[in-house]
């Protein structure tokens, strides 16, 4: 952690929102920018983030990627459970999948990612036994969702940040 | 000052088509809020509006407003950043606000596919109920989703 620039991406991401809000890249904005890139990362170090490491940008893309395909497939999926005629059935249920993934800001993102789609919700992790509870809303086999959680997000992001 | 009537057609086809689409999407959540009969299911429900409904309506945005303008117009992404990071806050806190209530008033559970969850037996069930100290992901203990037919609307 330098003294300059304690949080590189969170800078850079402050610089790159400034000018998409200001829609502008003339070289005030870029300043001011700049200013508000390197003061707020600074009053953050009091918040005293633990640091991490983001590998593997590929990693990243691919992970973005499935999340989008699958946040609207499960769009279309929930639309149909709720449009389709007659009584519905109560097929919604909690499933526990224990991972391996640790890190905070992974889980975090897992966290957004599950609750981004519609149809699981991110219930809580319990960080002694790594078990992760996830609400289902159309929950026919636990053995699908183990394999989706575990196998297309979990993969990627041990990839990204262990 | 540029007006709609000054887009192309098959633009402003594409942005209708994409305008309807998101907000027949968040229609549909809403309309989910009311079909669901357990409070779990509903929060579900509302995802629709937040996700691919509220991207059709940005996408159209920017597709309205680029044209329009002539110039890359993209600042509706910050929309879907912050769209995407806060909802699940929000939901968390109510599923667990629920899942609090649940417990404290010790529910029977009466749905077996809605409580079979093998890995809660064995976990503590009393002790660890506040809401958070000094994790941020706090564990849960147990699940009782159960009989929420009562009052939730």
């Amino acid at each position: 952690m330098s003294r300059g620039l304690p949080f590189p991406l969170l800078s850079a991401g402050l610089l790159a929102m400034w000018l998409l809000l200001n829609q502008t890249v003339a070289i005030g904005h870029i300043l001011l920018g700049t200013v508000l890139a390197l003061g707020i990362p600074w009053s953050m170090r009091a918040a005293r983030p633990s640091k991490t490491q983001l590998r593997r940008p590929g990693a990243i893309i691919r992970l973005f990627l499935v999340a989008l395909v699958d946040i609207t497939r499960s769009n279309v999926a929930v639309a149909w459970i709720i449009l389709r005629p007659g009584q519905r059935r109560g097929t919604s249920g909690f499933v526990d999948i224990p991972l391996e993934l640790r890190n905070p800001y992974g889980l975090a993102m897992l966290a957004c990612i599950i609750t981004s789609t519609p149809g699981t919700l991110w219930v809580g992790f319990d960080s002694n036994t790594g078990v992760v509870t996830v609400h289902i809303l159309d929950l026919i086999d636990e053995r699908t969702w183990f394999d989706i959680i575990k196998g297309r997000y979990e993969r990627l992001l041990l990839e990204i940040f262990e | 000052m540029t007006f709609a009537t000054e887009l192309p057609t098959w633009t402003a086809l594409l942005i209708a088509a994409l305008v309807l689409l998101g907000a027949g999407l968040a229609f549909t959540g809403s309309l989910g809020l009311l079909r669901f009969n357990r409070f779990y299911e509903r929060v579900h429900a509302p995802t629709l509006a937040t996700t691919l409904g509220a991207g059709c309506v940005l996408i159209a945005s920017m597709i309205f407003f680029s044209v329009l303008q002539t110039r890359p117009v993209v600042h509706e992404i910050l929309i879907a950043i912050f769209l995407t990071l806060t909802t699940p806050v929000t939901l968390m806190l109510l599923v667990r606000a629920a899942l609090f209530r649940d417990r404290v008033e010790n529910k029977p559970c009466n749905e077996v596919e809605t409580c079979a969850v093998p890995a809660a037996k064995n976990r503590p069930r009393s002790g660890r109920l506040a809401p958070s100290q000094a994790e941020p992901m706090k564990p849960l203990t147990h699940h009782p989703d159960h009989g929420d037919k009562r009052d939730h609307r």
